[in-house]
């Protein structure tokens, strides 16, 4: 070894006492200006804000109430209709039917995926259907619908099912499948077994994707829904949202559209950011599985 | 610091005799006996071990010691009971190893064996809860008494991504010693570690093992951590995985490190492992 004659320095060696140790973590002064742009909720606020001046300046510019009426009318619309009782009755069924149809939505994906974990055949059994039936748009099928079932609550279900169905057992599938052989063994070196194992491992585990699955289904059936219900009119039991719009524009009343619009937005945002975010908070970000 | 060298007794010297031969054994806990394990590629059937043999008895730390491509691993899940052998039988205290079990506790490599929905203090409750084996009213103070013994009770409402490898690694070995299991199988348990935290990681279990003088089976590809961990070594060569010797090391562990005896079985081992031209470049001790 010439390693050490080569080094041609020669520097003494040195230890330090270490005193002063709790320095390690200062608090941050944050400005109110900077607290203020940081928080999502101001910056989403503006971007709302500056896209209703503008949908006002376009309508004052255009100036035809008719075909672009502004944002304060179509306000006024929203407030009068709601008042009358016409749009919270066709929210209200509405409503009715996407729980009901979501609700069996959910429960024949959950059905059908773990029929699909649990079986050899049942993968592919299921990866083929949901192949066959996701590309298809559900309201392509409600002609269909309305040649089995009539014009009624059961036709706008099969619909609204078949739009939740497949997105949701294609995301579910997909994280059952990608569970970690590691967590697999954890489970079974337990002794779980069987629909133990499923709930207690498997279902925890995928829940990331199981709840993916969830919001897609919700956007979907939301969507598939309203479309729906464009197409059906007013069932036995009344119209619900879609008609409500439908309805409008056959009497011309164009800021009852826009307003019928409006309400089907912010219906689809205030489940998405409230009810889903919520959910999201509580357990995939608090558990770490997603950022 | 410990005294887990206080037990070497006969180990001392080397012995070239059968354990069954020795009049004087508890009955063993662990009997593996000629076991063979073969995995299925897709082109082809490998076998991982070959006719393995060795026993494990009570408060026995057993090393299953090998370069990669021993099997040794696959060994350690057919103790589990995730993989059958297609020869040869696995006993635990006379029974017939057939699945996996709670009383054979299993720490694993991976950071990712804690359940992220749980915390620290759930995850070491969860096998508890789930096999039935404790009392339900016992069980939350087992639990804290098991994260206290891996000096984690601070953490011990935290979610599992809060923590680092070492502290993740400690909580596995928390929820398997509170099972209080027959025999505890780690698998390479400290190998994703950096090398300051697995030098502690290691004292730390050889703490915990003069405090419960538990039955371990602990796989390694780390002559050193062998030596230091273990109280038996069983060396395994490669493809297929056969047993090459098994060999005493209670006499060692971290004050001994770099002794003259310590090298001197490093040496011994690292030559039945890799054989003659080993032995050629680096001294014979034999």
């Amino acid at each position: 070894m010439n390693r050490a004659a080569a080094m041609q320095l020669s520097r003494p060696e040195v230890e330090y006492a270490l005193t002063d140790t709790d320095m390690g973590v200062a608090p941050r002064d944050i400005s109110a200006l900077s607290k203020i742009v940081n928080n999502t909720a101001f910056r989403r606020a503006v971007v709302l804000v500056v896209i209703a001046l503008g949908w006002e300046a376009t309508a004052w510019w255009m100036n035809n109430p008719l075909l672009f009426p502004s944002l304060s009318d179509t306000f006024r619309a929203l407030i009068d209709s709601t008042l009358d009782g016409t749009l919270p009755s066709r929210v209200r069924l509405s409503f009715e039917t996407l729980l009901i149809s979501y609700t069996c939505g959910v429960l024949v994906a959950a059905a059908l995926t773990i029929f699909a974990v649990s079986t050899r055949v049942g993968v592919d059994v299921l990866s083929t259907l949901t192949a066959i039936f996701n590309p298809l748009p559900s309201v392509a099928l409600v002609p269909l619908a309305m040649l089995w079932f009539g014009v009624g609550l059961t036709s706008m279900t099969f619909v609204v099912v078949n739009s939740v169905v497949w997105v949701m057992s294609l995301s579910t599938l997909g994280g059952f499948l990608t569970v970690s052989e590691t967590l697999r063994m954890v489970g079974q070196n337990y002794g779980l077994k069987g629909m133990r194992y499923v709930w207690h491992v498997l279902i925890p585990a995928a829940f990331p994707s199981i709840l993916t699955g969830m919001k897609l289904g919700w956007a979907y059936s939301w969507r598939a829904l309203v479309g729906a219900e464009l197409v059906f009119g007013a069932t036995n039991r009344g119209g619900g949202i879609g008609w409500f719009v439908f309805e409008n524009r056959m009497s011309l009343e164009t800021p009852r559209v826009f307003a019928g619009l409006l309400v089907v937005i912010i219906i689809g945002v205030v489940v998405e950011s409230l009810i889903f975010r919520t959910i999201e908070n509580r357990t995939v970000r608090r558990w770490g599985m997603q950022r | 610091m410990s005294n887990h060298a206080i037990k070497a007794g006969a180990g001392s010297v080397p012995s070239r005799q059968s354990d069954r031969a020795q009049p004087d054994l508890p009955p063993s806990v662990l009997d593996v006996s000629g076991v063979t394990l073969q995995y299925e590629t897709e082109t082809s059937r490998v076998t991982a071990t070959y006719r393995v043999s060795f026993q494990v008895y009570p408060s026995e730390r057993v090393v299953l010691l090998g370069p990669s491509g021993c099997g040794k691993s696959t060994l350690l899940k057919s103790i589990a009971g995730f993989i059958e052998p297609v020869e040869g039988q696995i006993l635990l205290k006379g029974r017939a190893v057939t699945q996996p079990g709670p009383e054979r506790m299993m720490v694993f490599q991976e950071f990712d064996q804690l359940l992220p929905w749980k915390t620290v203090r759930e995850n070491v409750k969860f096998p508890m809860l789930r096999s039935g084996r404790f009392p339900r009213n016992e069980i939350d103070s087992r639990a804290l008494a098991a994260i206290d013994k891996v000096n984690l009770t601070k953490f011990r409402d935290a979610f599992p991504h809060t923590l680092s490898g070492g502290m993740k690694q400690r909580v596995a070995i928390a929820r398997a010693m509170a099972m209080e299991p027959e025999v505890l199988l780690m698998d390479e348990p400290f190998a994703s570690l950096d090398a300051l935290t697995r030098r502690k990681m290691q004292s730390e279990l050889l703490e915990l093992w003069d405090e419960t003088r538990f039955t371990m089976v602990f796989v390694t590809h780390s002559i050193e951590e062998a030596i230091i961990v273990g109280s038996r070594i069983v060396v395994l060569s490669p493809h297929p995985g056969r047993v090459r010797a098994e060999i005493n090391c209670n006499q060692f562990d971290y004050a001994s490190q770099g002794g003259e005896s310590f090298l001197a079985l490093h040496q011994r081992i690292h030559n039945l492992l890799f054989g003659d031209e080993a032995s050629k470049a680096g001294g014979n001790h034999e």
